[in-house]
């Protein structure tokens, strides 16, 4: 069933897409640079501080769907015991978490012109620090419990953390922080200026590159890893 | 004009280090991650130059195998 998941299958693509992902990432990232800090226009209430929003959102956006597909690939690990699933879920850890990271730093600074303080216990600032939280004990958990109970460890933990997810996205609305409600919509109308979104989707295009390049290296890495493994037991 | 870009009407600290941080980090990841590579590139390079001949045409003809090491110099050994 799942034999277009083979590892030789998928490493004849990883190894060979790094370069083109790299390239492209280069290309779509010094655009988005420039739109997001010289083109974009200010904000007439945050000014020029709202080009922080450029890195900020995207990263936050990337975290979240990277620990949503690995929860998805750990319930399939889970039910159909692949292993591949397992290596894809652990390759895309790192990214995410990187992101996860981006996203809180940038939002203290952010805050910091905007509120007036580096940090808040805001509904969605402390969920987003949970999910760095998730990320880190997913990839110690990797590298500190043994091979053969790794798998069911890791994709608990992601199971568990992927509760966190909605709770992130809906902290605004359940809750009265200090962050604004969503101006992006997919069902509805967002209240974002074209501008603005332009830079936005450019910058979040780019970070999506960065982690499929990220993914594509790391899973690389696992997979001779394991090749070297068996190169030891011939 | 450079003044204005650098200044950021008083908040350019403020962009400039959420953006150096950004770009620091993707920096740092990238270098960590192929670090990572190539150690397993090389420590597989070394350990089928090792392999004596017999082995060696068996792992050749195994697909994933193949497909290492014709990302890495050892193919050409």
């Amino acid at each position: 069933m799942f034999n277009i998941f083979s590892p030789s299958k998928i490493f004849s693509i990883t190894s060979r897409a790094t370069k083109y992902v790299f390239a492209i990432f280069i290309l779509i990232i010094s655009v988005g640079l420039i739109e997001a800090l010289f083109l974009s226009p200010k904000d007439y209430i945050q000014s020029d501080s709202v080009r922080i929003m450029y890195v900020h959102v995207p990263a936050a956006w990337i975290s979240l769907g990277i620990f949503s597909l690995i929860a998805l690939l750990s319930i399939s690990i889970l039910i159909f015991k692949n292993k591949t699933f397992s290596l894809i879920a652990k390759s895309l850890a790192p990214s995410g978490f990187i992101f996860s990271i981006i996203a809180l730093v940038t939002g203290s600074i952010w805050g910091k012109p905007t509120w007036g303080t580096w940090w808040a216990w805001d509904a969605r600032i402390t969920s987003m620090l949970i999910l760095g939280l998730f990320y880190l004990m997913y990839i110690v958990a990797w590298r500190v419990i043994s091979p053969n109970n790794a798998n069911k460890v890791t994709s608990i933990i992601a199971i568990i953390g992927v509760v966190n997810i909605p709770v992130i996205k809906f902290s605004v609305d359940w809750w009265s922080t200090l962050h604004q409600p969503s101006s992006i919509n997919i069902l509805s109308k967002s209240t974002i200026h074209h501008s603005m979104l332009v830079p936005l989707i450019i910058m979040t295009a780019a970070f999506a590159l960065f982690s499929l390049l990220i993914f594509l290296m790391k899973y690389n890495t696992e997979l001779i890893k394991i090749k070297n493994k068996g190169l030891d037991r011939l | 004009m450079i003044n204005e870009i650098i200044l950021m009407n008083g908040y350019g600290l403020y962009v400039w280090s959420a953006f150096c941080f950004t770009l620091t980090s993707f920096v740092i990841l990238y270098y960590v991650i192929k670090s990572q590579l190539v150690k397993e590139q090389l420590k597989f390079k070394n350990k089928f130059s090792n392999l004596v001949i017999d082995k060696a045409d068996k792992v050749k003809v195994q697909e994933a195998y193949k497909e290492i090491l014709s990302n890495t110099s050892a193919y050409k050994i």
